[in-house]
């Protein structure tokens, strides 16, 4: 096996010119490739961790139905505290659980006695709802980073427009599920950063305000909100979460509960598959030139050593140990291509990173592009080029070790 | 013991719709340890004998045994073990292998088809350096060598697996007439020293009287055979 790769680096180092000229071509598409999935999955990364663990959460728990008609916000489908304490039981069994936090989410009516407008507003413990979203309380650009009774954390849309400071007394005016209509005064602790996505513009209570707004006799709750220790596995804790939920009926033995990833609720899932179909599509594009570019500078070595392979087979080597110096040959290309792309590729991703470029997504200013590439993507991207270099190699591999020995050695 | 037996052999070709017959009708028989040319004029058919000899071909009608194997039997991979086994071949071009070395060039066969482990390896190659006089020069790549050079390296690259035969077609066309003997007598030599049999095909009257035997090739046909001057040397 030695002999065969001495024998290929010496062959391709003898069209060294063709040989940079293809290895250049193979270096400079990975190093493409590598760039653009560090950049994008920066970038997808930063906002799939933005929008679940400043809104969403990785999780979120409701009973059925309640996602169907979010928009409205209706208390009807609220959970009672008996079947939350259930819930909590299920979750206490799940060690992937890190937080979770029950919310009622209703919408009101918000006055600073000059004005009024509508909100949407999340009441929650305020301890759960910050151990659920680590980075809630960066969003809140003003007051207090935690949340007291009497207390509002309004959006910062209606701070600035309405004219309203930390400090200041609003009214929340709501019509609770009997549709009797509750107000209460709360005092603003504090002003939160709008974000893009579902509850990007929402203010936040107290639980208990929220409670006493609604007038509500027990606590009923609209969604739980789940975050877990490893982000990577919501897929597995969702469909362990789905299982045991959908054994749990109602007295029409339908469901109860209905369990839904980030993925499900933030339109931002759809921008992150189109990020993932790019990467996808880059990728293929550097299959094909890294096939296209070995396979052409492999017939051209086929073409041009003819009489060589009319000598060898003449001696006797065998077919297979023909095609096997040509695909070595390939594979070798491929490689190297490879190994080149990835150390480029990685000292661009490097330089990037020092360079700390900040990007706007939506009202979310001077986000920090953190681009970076992990051994799986230079693993699999060698691999994905070695395999292809080798699979380039073999049509003129293989008509080299068929070429009958007494034509080649007739080749001019 | 005849080494290769040949009888009423037949090799056709076809050129377009033409139907070419390169060979018509040959018999012969050479002995183990011989030293025989093939000599004729361009398109006689001695080539094309060799190419049948070597096993590079395949004739069309009649017999031809080689070292007692029916060489109409083998397939393409039984034809490439036999030839790595039996046959050493010396090319009018050389056919060194450009990338690699003198030393690599006559370990190829060893190495690459038949695994010959590296101590052997080694005292084969220094030993035919040694015979074809070219010890010293083993890390020189082809492009570094004389014609004549060539030459010794791929004779040497012929004998290196032991082989019962040796075929070389035209090994002195790229040679000038000095260097051409010198290579003929080099041939000679190791044709005494290895007991293998040596069957070259030239056009070159002065040096094919070396041979032992010579047979004069016309249109495809034996016309003439004859004992040369290699004979009782």
């Amino acid at each position: 096996m030695g002999n065969l790769f001495k024998i290929a680096i010496r062959n391709l180092r003898r069209y060294s010119r063709r040989t940079m000229l293809t290895l250049s071509l193979i270096t400079i598409g990975v190093t493409f490739v590598l760039v653009f999935a560090g950049v994008s999955g920066s970038f997808k990364d930063m906002m799939i961790g933005q929008i679940t663990d400043s809104m969403l959460g990785h999780i979120q728990i409701h009973r059925k139905g309640y996602l169907a008609s979010i928009d409205s916000l209706p208390l009807t489908m609220n959970m009672k505290p008996q079947v939350v304490k259930k819930l909590e039981g299920i979750f206490k069994q799940i060690p992937d659980i890190e937080a979770y936090s029950p919310r009622i989410k209703f919408g009101a009516m918000f006055s600073s006695f000059t004005q009024t407008t509508n909100i949407r507003l999340n009441g929650v413990y305020p301890e759960m709802e910050m151990k659920t979203l680590p980075l809630l309380a960066s969003r809140i650009s003003k007051g207090a980073k935690g949340i007291k009774k009497g207390e509002i954390i309004i959006p910062e849309l209606f701070a600035r427009g309405m004219k309203i400071n930390v400090g200041d007394t609003v009214v929340v005016i709501a019509t609770n599920k009997d549709g009797s209509v509750n107000g209460k005064q709360l005092r603003v602790s504090g002003i939160i950063e709008s974000a893009t996505g579902p509850g990007g513009r929402d203010g936040y209570v107290h639980i208990e305000d929220a409670m006493e707004i609604l007038r509500m006799e027990e606590m009923e709750i609209s969604e739980i909100a789940i975050r877990l220790k490893n982000f990577q596995k919501f897929h597995d804790v969702h469909n362990h979460l789905s299982n045991i939920l959908s054994n749990e009926k109602n007295k029409q033995g339908k469901p109860m509960f209905e369990a839904h990833t980030w993925e499900r609720l933030s339109p931002f899932y759809n921008i992150a598959r189109m990020i993932d179909m790019m990467s996808i599509f880059i990728k293929v594009m550097l299959i094909a030139i890294v096939l296209i570019s070995v396979m052409n500078v492999m017939i051209m070595a086929v073409y041009e050593r003819i009489r060589e392979i009319g000598t060898i087979a003449a001696i006797g080597t065998l077919p297979g140990k023909i095609l096997s110096m040509f695909v070595v040959e390939g594979f070798l290309l491929g490689i190297t291509g490879a190994i080149a792309g990835n150390i480029l590729g990685t000292a661009i991703i490097y330089v990037l990173k020092l360079f700390r470029i900040t990007f706007d997504f939506g009202r979310q200013k001077g986000l920090m592009l953190s681009p970076s590439v992990g051994m799986t993507d230079i693993l699999l991207i060698s691999l994905i080029v070695s395999i292809v270099a080798v699979l380039g190699s073999l049509q003129p591999a293989f008509k080299a070790s068929r070429m009958e020995p007494i034509k080649a050695l007739r080749h001019v | 013991m005849a080494l290769i037996k040949a009888k009423n052999l037949v090799k056709d070709y076809r050129v377009g719709e033409v139907l070419i017959r390169a060979i018509n009708g040959v018999s012969f028989e050479i002995e183990e340890a011989s030293f025989v040319s093939f000599v004729g004029p361009s398109g006689s058919g001695k080539t094309t004998l060799l190419n049948l000899i070597g096993c590079l071909d395949s004739p069309t009608e009649g017999n031809l045994f080689v070292a007692g194997e029916d060489v109409k039997k083998l397939d393409r991979r039984q034809g490439a073990l036999f030839r790595s086994k039996n046959i050493g071949f010396i090319f009018q071009d050389f056919n060194l292998i450009p990338v690699l070395t003198v030393y690599e060039n006559i370990e190829y066969p060893l190495i690459m088809v038949l695994n010959i482990p590296a101590k052997e390896r080694k005292e084969r190659i220094m030993k035919l350096l040694d015979a074809v006089g070219m010890l010293g020069q083993e890390n020189k790549y082809p492009d570094q060598l004389s014609g004549g050079q060539k030459q010794r390296v791929a004779i040497a690259r012929a004998l290196v697996t032991n082989p019962k035969l040796v075929l070389a077609d035209e090994p002195t066309a790229n040679l000038d007439h000095k260097t051409a003997y010198t290579v003929i007598e080099l041939m000679k030599k190791m044709q005494d020293e290895f007991k293998t049999t040596f069957i070259f095909s030239t056009h070159d009257q002065k040096i094919v009287g070396e041979a032992e035997i010579i047979y004069t090739l016309e249109d495809g046909q034996i016309v003439d055979m004859k004992e040369g001057k290699g004979r009782g040397n």
